[in-house]
């Protein structure tokens, strides 16, 4: 068995799909799935971002998207998948779930497997598929994170964040088999404070949290981005930080995180 | 309707109650009703009927309709308290081989047996019921992870340990495989997601051997006093920025993989 079958779930759809979730709302889930996208787009792959949370997801919002056609129709059978893509401003493509769909947070068999049908269709089409999901335990949450070979996870320093992010990591591990999460912490106050995070969060699931394989679950520190000014202005612009401001540290970290992700990530996918 | 308007008398004589009385009178525990009054008499038979279309003959336990509207009433519970509650599956091991070998009413006299013994394995507020041919299922409210693998392997050992007498100084020994899936507290999800959480774990329990038990994990997202202490004990604070010299170096964390 190959090493990326053994750190993959079984129901992983792909390994060029990742998961962007947390533990608790507000942290910026949204924010880095959008401008992550813009940023590995501008290194040359070719992404999706599909609103995993079932039209719960603000995807349109940061990136301004008025869709007429969604996911929701796709499912519904009155439109093509291929007719509700959208290109975003930064280049990249995203697939909304419509509102409509709100009445699909009953997760029933058929819409999970409509989902993973139209996740499959569209994986030649793309390098990188990212899933914007809910946050939190959610059964939503978490049939799309068990379609990701890998899960990214954001969170902010602040300790309701952590506590949230922590029992997250825990249901991941015990509930799913996933063997590692990789860590964004977001709106660090200085640098280090990503890296100090994750390495506490390591340490009390080691103490904690057991898996039947004996070995637990591994975080990977992926990045920080900075508290930073220009992001808010972006995003009350609903504009891409790399377009509204491509120098602030924010989408520099963005940048150095994309080029992390395309290096130690896609490169397996 | 007005109170002032009293409903019309029901004549017993002019109501086609045989097939009814027929179907109460075959079930020993519902005694047709003596007849007091039209209304007492008629409630008797409809709770009658009732009981009787909520529950598998063969066995005694509740149906399938039953199962799955106490499935339904246990996710509403759950969904509201953050409780946890565990289904269980259970299929007899083989059965095939009882009813092909020494057949169909011993095979009968299995399912019995079966049933008799979960009944003496379970508390008065769990649920059993037949969910189909050698299936059982068994719902087990405000059961906590820790508690559900010692019910379920009770369950199994005391199953395997009961000599089953299928005819006069002929007692066999079955065995059941056991799956079970606990729900998720706080969270709306449909109740054929938690059977198939649980059919997926009888599924591993059939194929890693049968005659054993195979749980899916609870998603614990619970947090305890003990653990939030150590996540933010060494959270660097201002004076503390010595430590993250290294964080700059994007190849760092490449090399840690």
């Amino acid at each position: 068995m190959s090493e990326a079958l053994k750190t993959t779930p079984a129901e992983a759809v792909s390994a060029k799909v990742l998961a962007i979730t947390s533990g608790k709302g507000g942290v910026g889930k949204t924010f880095v799935a959008a401008n992550l996208a813009a940023a590995l787009t501008r290194r040359g792959q070719r992404v999706l971002v599909l609103d995993a949370d079932l039209g719960l997801a603000n995807l349109d919002v940061v990136l301004n998207l008025h869709p007429k056609v969604t996911l929701h129709d796709v499912f519904t059978g009155k439109a093509t998948v291929d007719e509700a893509i959208v290109k975003a401003p930064g280049g990249f493509s995203v697939l909304l779930a419509g509102s409509g769909m709100v009445e699909y947070s009953r997760l029933t068999p058929e819409v999970r497997d409509e989902f993973v049908r139209v996740l499959r269709s569209l994986l030649p089409r793309f390098d990188v598929v990212l899933l914007d999901t809910g946050a939190g335990i959610s059964d939503v949450v978490l049939f799309a994170v068990s379609l990701a070979g890998e899960v990214l996870l954001v969170a902010t320093p602040e300790p309701t964040s952590l506590t949230d992010a922590y029992a997250a990591i825990k249901v991941l591990s015990m509930q799913q088999k996933r063997r590692q999460v990789r860590m964004i912490i977001n709106q660090t106050v200085r640098p280090g404070d990503g890296r100090a995070i994750t390495g506490q969060l390591q340490q009390v699931l080691d103490r904690f949290v057991s898996t039947d394989t004996g070995r637990p679950v591994r975080l990977i520190h992926l990045g920080d981005i900075p508290a930073d000014p220009s992001v808010r202005d972006a995003v009350m612009r609903r504009q891409l930080l790399s377009i509204n401001n491509p120098n602030s540290p924010a989408a520099m970290a963005i940048a150095q995180l994309a080029n992390k992700i395309d290096e130690t990530v896609l490169i397996k996918a | 309707m007005s109170p002032s308007q009293a409903p019309a008398p029901i004549d017993l004589s002019s109501l086609r109650l045989d097939t009814a009385l027929a179907l109460l009178a075959q079930d020993e525990e519902l005694h047709p009703p003596a007849p007091e009054s039209t209304t007492g008499y008629l409630q008797h038979l409809i709770d009658g009927l009732c009981e009787l279309s909520l529950k598998d003959p063969l066995t005694g336990l509740a149906n399938r309709r039953q199962f799955r509207a106490v499935l339904e009433r246990e996710v509403d519970r759950v969904t509201r308290t953050g409780e946890s509650a565990l289904l269980l599956m259970l299929d007899i091991d083989r059965f095939k081989l009882v009813n092909d070998g020494h057949g169909h009413p011993a095979g009968d006299i299995v399912l019995q047996s079966v049933a008799n013994t979960l009944a003496n394995c379970v508390r008065p507020m769990d649920t059993l019921a037949r969910y189909g041919g050698e299936e059982f299922a068994v719902v087990l409210p405000g059961c906590q992870a820790a508690f559900g693998r010692a019910v379920a392997e009770r369950i199994r050992s005391i199953v395997e340990s009961t000599p089953i007498t299928i005819a006069p100084g002929v007692a066999i020994n079955v065995t059941v495989s056991i799956g079970g899936s606990f729900t998720l507290p706080w969270v709306r999800s449909p109740i054929s997601l938690w059977i198939e959480r649980a059919d997926h774990q009888l599924y591993r329990a059939k194929s890693e051997g049968r005659n054993r038990v195979c749980l899916d994990f609870p998603p614990d997202s619970t947090v305890s006093a003990e653990e939030k202490g150590l996540l933010f004990y060494d959270v660097p604070d201002q004076d503390d920025a010595g430590t993250s010299t290294d964080q700059s170096d994007p190849a760092d964390s490449a090399n840690r993989k």
